[in-house]
């Protein structure tokens, strides 16, 4: 089961870092949006895949009994993915901004903050 | 978007939403459910009235400015831990006391208010990212 | 609730956690608490600046507080939920942590007293002093978890709280450097959340206290190597290290310049301590393999940084660059990893954090007095206010490491202890990039304050212009530690010390965090 999952994670990967050496912020973002799953799926694989018992201690005992699922690499991944979609909700809003007030989503267009061909400072006084 | 059935339906429709995502917030402790995903239904609830009816109507009806909510629910969850303070055991420790409600013991816990927190910073930052580019649709 | 019957000492705090103890966790939960009441009143903008320092103030006392204890009895430890560590997320704050904290939040409550007059009602109102809290309170976050990826988290809530300073005001530049920023970050961040996924497969714990101790049993068998490019990759990006620097100078010149200040200052420095924690403290083996690569990574950072200052016409842009270069020479000790070199990168962290800022405020100031941000049209400052050519002077020289201001002794410390670890070229490229800076900000200084244009020109703006009270009183705030630190560096030095002596021997971190050495 790891194998296939790591070849999932590896897809996802290749696929994101596709997408984000795009010049179109849009593109970027997808890429961005996939690179957070690879990365989710990711921590799902190396916290160990086993079979879906609750890790739940039966009472009167102090260990559990048999070998449960593991919940932290759910719980890594829950916070994950909350980070993740606020992160995207933000970067969604801001690139819709700079795209109708800068009028481009070219990465090579948006010039704005660091303009071409700016004069040197001054050599002397 | 603004047709006279979606306009018709979508009051009913966000209220029910809004009931189900408070429901889906108070099974959270021992069930699928909590504040997040409770906060993200609310939130989408308010982004349907506001495709329906328009931006204004949502703001109205919500009162309160979404990000006031927002940050009413981290001021509650962070009492919630703070509470701990005065138990002398350390921050977010679960604290838990039984009330009784018309007859019926109902366990209270600093854990549902932090969860109820939760709720609100997610129903109060995502709808006002919706209403925001929503505002900008029709604006 | 049937717990009652289970023995929770196996498995819980169960002594009672005295209230001193939550000095550790203060320096967080009070600004989470300010901010969230601060963005309930966000429409009565007149209270927030109020507000704010008050909060800053009573955060600086519990981080005053903090420092003491730690130095007094060495590091402090919480355990969220009363949950015994490795199973609750720590809070842990050592000298390290301790200290860094108390100085990003005195240079943020100068900030915030700075702001009351550069940030309009309009900024108060879209959020400028939440947004703020909520950064420090992911500063203070990063600076005294204990827990790896609860690390990961103060990074998010600091960087989108950053992102949210940044486009305050939203024009044309700031959107255009903020959606540079933001995916930049958002990408360095996510290598630190891989890094974490990694780091758990192997270790099985994300608690950094445990995880140094099981390091030395693993050290052969897993890909720790990885590991350690990852992080190194990941925090170097936070930090702005050389061949992942390029979102630093794209959007830091963009914001208000309280903002500039805020992000100058503090969150590159929490990178830098980021790859301590990490790299010295739970990587030590690795980090002196990749020694190598971390000095060249330095040298590139530090004078690659000071000559792009050196091209730059506008004032803001020169500051970036000189951040950059800053950033550098902190990476220096971390390549030496001696107690001597960390010592001189924990010095320079406090004196980079407190002499950026201030630089920023400076140009905030000269702002004011002048009008434009232009090397080309800024001049006359002498003429108008002899006081900003004083503080301007202090803080350059700070800057460039020149005595008797804050950047000499931590120069001192690294140019010695690179001589000493026989990497005689690293202090090279520490002292030429002092000469640059000392070239590039000098020829600020010279332009801004002491260049006269013609008369004519000159009357018109000259006519009328404010003193910017606020502005000079931010800027002695923090110039009189800067000084101190120049003068009287002996105190600074050692709580520097103890920093780097915590990071190299890790047995007292350890042993706060499992005082009965129990096992997992």
């Amino acid at each position: 089961m790891e194998a296939v999952l790591s070849f999932f994670v590896a897809i996802f990967f290749a696929v994101a870092i596709y997408l984000m050496l795009s010049k179109h912020i849009i593109r970027i973002l997808l890429g961005v949006a996939i690179f957070g799953n690879a990365v989710n799926l990711t921590i799902f694989t190396v916290g160990r895949i086993v079979r879906e018992v609750p890790p739940i201690i039966p009472e009167a005992l102090q260990t559990p009994d048999t070998i449960t699922a593991n919940p932290l690499p759910q719980a890594l991944i829950l916070t994950a993915i909350v980070i993740s979609f606020s992160f995207f909700a933000f970067l969604l809003v801001l690139a819709f901004r700079a795209y109708q007030e800068l009028g481009t989503d070219d990465t090579e267009g948006m010039r704005v903050a660091e303009p071409e061909g700016e004069p040197l400072p001054p050599l002397g006084y | 978007m603004r047709t006279l059935i979606f306009r018709t339906i979508a009051p009913y429709l966000t209220s029910l939403m809004v009931l189900f995502s408070i429901f889906v917030l108070l099974r959270g402790h021992n069930d699928p459910g909590g504040g997040f995903i409770g906060g993200l239904i609310a939130a989408s609830a308010f982004a349907i009235y506001g495709i329906a009816c328009g931006v204004s109507p949502v703001r109205r009806a919500l009162y309160f400015h979404p990000m006031a909510i927002s940050g009413f629910g981290l001021l509650l969850a962070a009492l919630a831990g703070w509470l701990s303070i005065f138990f002398q055991v350390p921050f977010m420790t679960g604290l838990w006391t039984k009330i009784s409600v018309l007859g019926l013991p109902v366990d209270i816990s600093t854990v549902m208010f932090f969860d109820i927190g939760v709720y609100l910073v997610v129903v109060g930052s995502i709808t006002s990212i919706a209403l925001a580019l929503e505002e900008r649709e029709h604006g | 609730m049937a717990a009652e019957t289970v023995d929770l000492s196996h498995a819980m705090v169960t002594a009672p956690v005295p209230a001193g103890d939550w000095l550790v966790i203060a320096p967080v939960a009070i600004p989470i608490v300010v901010g969230a009441i601060l963005l309930m009143v966000r429409h009565e903008t007149r209270l927030h600046a109020s507000l704010a320092i008050g909060g800053l103030l009573v955060t600086l006392a519990t981080n005053v507080g903090l420092l003491s204890r730690v130095l007094a009895d060495g590091p402090q430890v919480m355990t969220m939920g009363r949950w015994l560590p490795p199973f609750g997320i720590t809070f842990a704050a050592d000298a390290l942590g301790a200290s860094l904290a108390l100085v990003a939040t005195l240079v943020a409550t100068v900030c915030a007293i700075y702001a009351q007059k550069d940030i309009e009602a309009t900024g108060r109102r879209y959020g400028f002093y939440p947004f703020m809290f909520l950064m420090m309170a992911g500063v203070g976050g990063s600076f005294l978890t204990g827990d790896i990826f609860n690390l990961y988290v103060w990074f998010e809530v600091f960087v989108i709280s950053s992102f949210g300073l940044l486009i305050l005001g939203s024009t044309h530049r700031q959107l255009d450097g903020a959606t540079k920023y933001a995916i930049l970050n958002l990408v360095g961040t996510t290598l630190f959340l891989i890094a974490t996924a990694y780091l758990y497969g192997i270790f099985g714990t994300l608690n950094m206290a445990d995880i140094a101790r099981k390091a030395d049993a693993m050290r052969d068998t897993g890909p720790m190597m990885t590991l350690a490019v990852l992080y190194l990759l990941a925090f170097g990006m936070k930090a702005a290290a050389f061949p992942v620097n390029f979102w630093l100078p794209a959007s830091y010149h963009t914001p208000r310049i309280v903002t500039a200040a805020l992000f100058g200052g503090i969150l590159t420095k929490v990178g830098v301590y980021s790859l301590l924690r990490v790299l010295v403290m739970l990587f030590p083996v690795e980090r002196a393999e990749l020694s190598g690569v971390i000095a060249w990574v330095a040298a590139a950072t530090m004078v690659l940084g000071i000559v792009g200052a050196l091209a730059q016409s506008d004032l803001r842009r020169v500051l970036g660059f000189v951040v950059i270069s800053g950033v550098g020479v902190m990476l220096a000790g971390l390549a030496l990893g001696t107690q001597e070199g960390l010592t001189g990168t924990i010095l320079y962290a406090f004196h980079s954090v407190l002499a950026m800022t201030a630089l920023y405020l400076l140009a905030g100031v000269m702002n004011e007095l002048g009008g434009t941000y232009s090397l080309h049209d800024l001049s006359g400052l002498y003429r108008k206010s002899p006081l900003i050519a004083a503080l301007a002077l202090l803080i350059v020289l700070a800057v460039a490491g020149l005595p008797p201001a804050s950047g000499l002794w931590p120069k001192v410390l690294l140019v010695r202890a690179s001589i000493d670890a026989g990497l005689p070229w690293l202090s090279f490229a520490i002292l030429l990039t002092g000469l640059l800076t000392t070239i590039a900000l000098g020829k600020v200084y010279i332009l801004t304050i002491w260049r006269q244009k013609e008369p004519a020109e000159e009357g018109a703006a000259a006519a009328s212009v404010p003193m910017p009270g606020v502005g000079y009183a931010s800027l002695i705030m923090l110039a009189v530690p800067v000084l101190l630190l120049g003068l009287y560096p002996e105190p600074f030095i050692r709580i520097a010390e103890t920093a780097a002596d915590g990071l190299i021997n890790s047995s007292a971190y350890i042993g706060a965090v499992f005082p009965a050495g129990g096992q997992p």
